[in-house]
């Protein structure tokens, strides 16, 4: 078959026949590699866009899940000059900074996405972060979950009663990183979800949320990696843990874990792709336009509990694949679940994340 | 021409050539040939360690940022006093580079730059290379004032003319928990900033209980390993070498296993009342955690240079010493150990080294107070990007690695040392 397609390559080469025939040569041997945060978040993109597309025109995909570490990955190819990643899953504020940097394709939203169906502009009907660069997809949500067994009487509902370790004992788990951790410090010591990031932005705001992370940090086992959480949560190591909705939701419903997701100030953010520098290729852009259509984004919140990042989609959410489920109450964008969240600011994150992570750290090793 | 006399005194080979250079040339090929031998190892090591380290190290002090992306800022700034706002040519020279790095899209790398020394100006320079490029005509100054305060404060324009040069110490001051303040003195950090040099503290203090509890565990079985009959020491040296062979991070993960607090060792002493329920003992994901397991990892390479050593006392040494007079005790505190002490050092060394630079073990098991430097430097690689403080960092602690060599070097010597 290789050989086969080789031979059709060079053959259309030396005859150089005409321009559209060659492109389709090549278009057959596409080959896409895609980073993103393995387990089951990679897998539902597979589901969602990656299979789909392969069945259409039969490229081929290729997984890195190095999402984590994303932007030194892109930040070291582009200044090696040898760019391997085709499209890399990334945050929103780290697509920021790649895209100030000049280290990713600045995206053309209108003549690059396809428009809703109803004919709206790709432009109007994304829910937010078109800055640039950024392609969203999703918006999920950290927040806490807790496991049912562990607390038989009184159940924890609000942010406050996380850090209440009297009412609630147990250990908590929370990410290792200031990003969440001091918002919710924050909103658990009294500042409303809309004042978090002034209050951060002064020295006594700041110094508040670590003061009141004080209050816990003897019970705290700090996670890395969005297995953790539910790990933890399930081998009763930690009481309450914080973590991604969409991996609390495949342990509930896949592995039926006890747990009880508390929706009060979950932490809201945009998940997207962006395109390493010289990559935005013409079958590059094709992808990006069926992947990024409005069924499309829908379809992935089939496979996991993430909600579409774009207005259109919301109404082809559907049921679970494969427990037909229905995954609208699910969502974290459902009118249900975002009643009291913290909009993750990205922009002061970008600006504000070497001071407070050098803080946090040395609040850690303290 | 028979005669090996050419000239009075001086020898030759059959064919006339002076024996001397004869020799040289002969010597001259058996170099080259030494030399093409060791060639692979030597061009290995210097593509995967020497040139990654010097260009790593490099990474500690470069700063091509803003000489590179602002030329006429650095230019213009070059006679300012720093005393006051600087004038409009400087200004003038701000829009023009602004312009330029956001039309070439390379603005963003100033901007991180900068923010690594004062948090914020990262949106300063970002926002205001926005506007800068929609400016018409000057004068620039009060617009660029307006567009943002930060450019009205002498100290946002101290920073940019001494983070101007292609070298900077800020990394370095950086990673002693140090900083330059607006007057461009270095002061101490804030104390809820200060963080490396505890950690370089607590990573030699770790690394040196590593060492004497290897020492205490490796002393026994390299003793028996030596003494006892060949059958059974080695059934012994295979249950060393075993764990030797098994992959590290197997070995770490059996200790979580072990360790955590819903693990066996908790479990069992739950189960025999020796802690309740609540008292489960926490020893893992903190620093036990982390000299356990590096003990536990480390363990051969003291085991091995030390069997090495002892092999080669002669056990008469021992029987002279107590038909002498001498007790078992001071025979053995004066006759055996002084002739181990090579096997020691040369364990030793290779410990402490090793555990000085480890990372992966305590990245698993060292929750946050088992934490050492690597970790934070592996930090500064992946997740906050900042190359610069990682290749200080990093330098840092190649100093202090060389140090302990040299320090070993002149204590116990180098050409002593067994490595097994």
């Amino acid at each position: 078959m290789k050989k086969l397609l080789k031979r059709t390559i060079v053959a259309t080469a030396i005859a150089a026949v005409s321009m559209t025939m060659a492109t389709t040569a090549a278009q057959a041997e596409e080959t896409f590699t895609i980073v993103s945060w393995g387990g089951a978040y990679t897998k539902s993109q597979q589901r969602a866009y990656h299979e789909p597309y392969t069945a259409k025109t039969g490229t081929k995909f290729l997984h890195e899940d190095k999402s984590g570490t994303a932007l030194a990955g892109i930040r070291s190819q582009v200044e090696a000059n040898n760019v391997t990643w085709d499209l890399v899953d990334i945050l929103e504020g780290d697509a920021m900074i790649a895209c100030d940097e000049g280290l990713v394709e600045e995206i053309n939203y209108d003549e690059i996405l396809a428009a809703a169906p109803d004919g709206t502009p790709a432009s109007k009907d994304f829910l937010g972060g078109l800055n640039g660069c950024f392609i969203p997809q999703i918006y999920y949500a950290t927040l806490f979950a807790f496991n049912d067994e562990i607390f038989t009487g009184e159940k924890p509902s609000t942010i406050a009663d996380v850090f209440d370790l009297k009412k609630f004992p147990g250990k908590r788990a929370l990410e290792k990183t200031p990003a969440g951790n001091l918002e919710w410090a924050l909103m658990a010591d009294g500042v409303a979800p809309n004042d978090i990031y002034d209050a951060l932005s002064t020295e006594e705001g700041v110094a508040r949320a670590f003061k009141k992370l004080d209050t816990i940090k003897d019970s705290v086992i700090w996670w890395e990696a969005g297995a953790q959480p539910p790990q933890l949560l399930s081998d009763k190591e930690v009481s309450i843990a914080s973590g991604y909705n969409g991996r609390f939701f495949g342990a509930q419903v896949n592995e039926k874990q006890p747990f009880t997701i508390i929706w009060d100030g979950q932490l809201a953010e945009i998940d997207g792709w962006v395109v390493p520098k010289g990559k935005l290729t013409t079958a590059m852009k094709a992808y990006i336009k069926f992947a990024t259509d409005t069924q499309r984004l829908a379809d992935q919140s089939k496979y996991i509990s993430y909600g579409p990042a774009r207005k259109s989609s919301a109404a082809f959410v559907d049921k679970h694949a494969d427990t037909g489920i229905d995954m609208k109450p699910h969502m974290p964008t459902s009118p249900t679940n975002f009643t009291n969240p913290v909009i993750k600011n990205a922009e002061w994150w970008a600006n504000n994340k070497d001071d407070m992570s050098e803080r946090f750290n040395a609040w850690l090793a303290k | 021409m028979a005669n090996t006399y050419s000239k009075v005194g001086e020898m030759t080979t059959n064919d006339g050539v002076p024996l001397k250079v004869s020799l040289r040339r002969s010597q001259r090929k058996l170099k080259l040939w030494a030399f093409l031998l060791v060639a692979p190892l030597l061009v290995f090591i210097l593509v995967s360690f020497i040139i990654p380290v010097v260009n790593m190290t490099m990474r500690g002090i470069e700063n091509p940022q803003v000489a590179n992306i602002m030329p006429n800022v650095v230019a213009a700034l070059e006679n300012w006093e720093g005393t006051e706002l600087p004038d409009e040519t400087v200004y003038a020279a701000l829009v023009t580079d602004l312009t330029m790095g956001r039309k070439n899209k390379n603005i963003g790398k100033v901007a991180t730059r900068l923010n690594y020394e004062r948090s914020g100006m990262r949106r300063v320079i970002t926002g205001s290379a926005r506007k800068a490029a929609k400016l018409k005509e000057g004068p620039y100054k009060t617009q660029m004032i307006e567009i943002n305060k930060a450019w009205g404060d002498v100290a946002v324009w101290s920073l940019i003319k001494r983070e101007s040069g292609t070298f900077t110490s800020s990394y370095l001051i950086s990673s002693v928990d140090r900083k330059t303040n607006d007057a461009g003195e270095i002061v101490a950090k804030i104390e809820d900033k200060q963080i490396y040099v505890n950690l370089f503290g607590k990573t030699l203090m770790m690394s040196f209980s590593i060492t004497i509890i290897c020492i205490v565990l490796a002393f026994p079985i390299a003793y028996l390993l030596a003494t006892l009959p060949l059958a059974k020491s080695n059934l012994l040296m295979i249950l060393v070498l075993l764990p030797f062979w098994t992959s590290l991070l197997v070995r770490t993960t059996t200790w979580i296993v072990l360790l955590q607090s819903q693990g066996v060792i908790n479990d069992l002493l739950v189960w025999m009342n020796i802690i309740d329920e609540d008292g489960r003992l926490q020893m893992i994901y903190n620093q036990t955690g982390t000299i356990i397991a590096m003990t536990h990892i480390l363990l051969p390479f003291m085991v091995l240079p030390l069997y090495s050593v002892m092999k080669t006392i002669p056990p008469t040494y021992m029987r002279a010493a107590l038909s002498l007079g001498a007790n078992p005790v001071t025979a053995f505190i004066k006759v055996y150990i002084p002739m181990t002490v090579s096997g020691i050092g040369a364990g030793s060394l290779l410990v402490f080294i090793l555990s000085i630079g480890y990372y992966i073990t305590p990245a698993l098991v060292g929750g946050q107070s088992g934490l050492l430097i690597s970790n934070m430097i592996a930090y500064h690689m992946q997740n906050s990007l900042n190359w610069g403080l990682a290749g200080a960092l990093g330098f840092i602690l190649l100093v202090i690695v060389l140090l302990f060599y040299a320090l070993f070097n002149k204590v116990i010597g180098i050409d002593k040392m067994k490595m097994g």
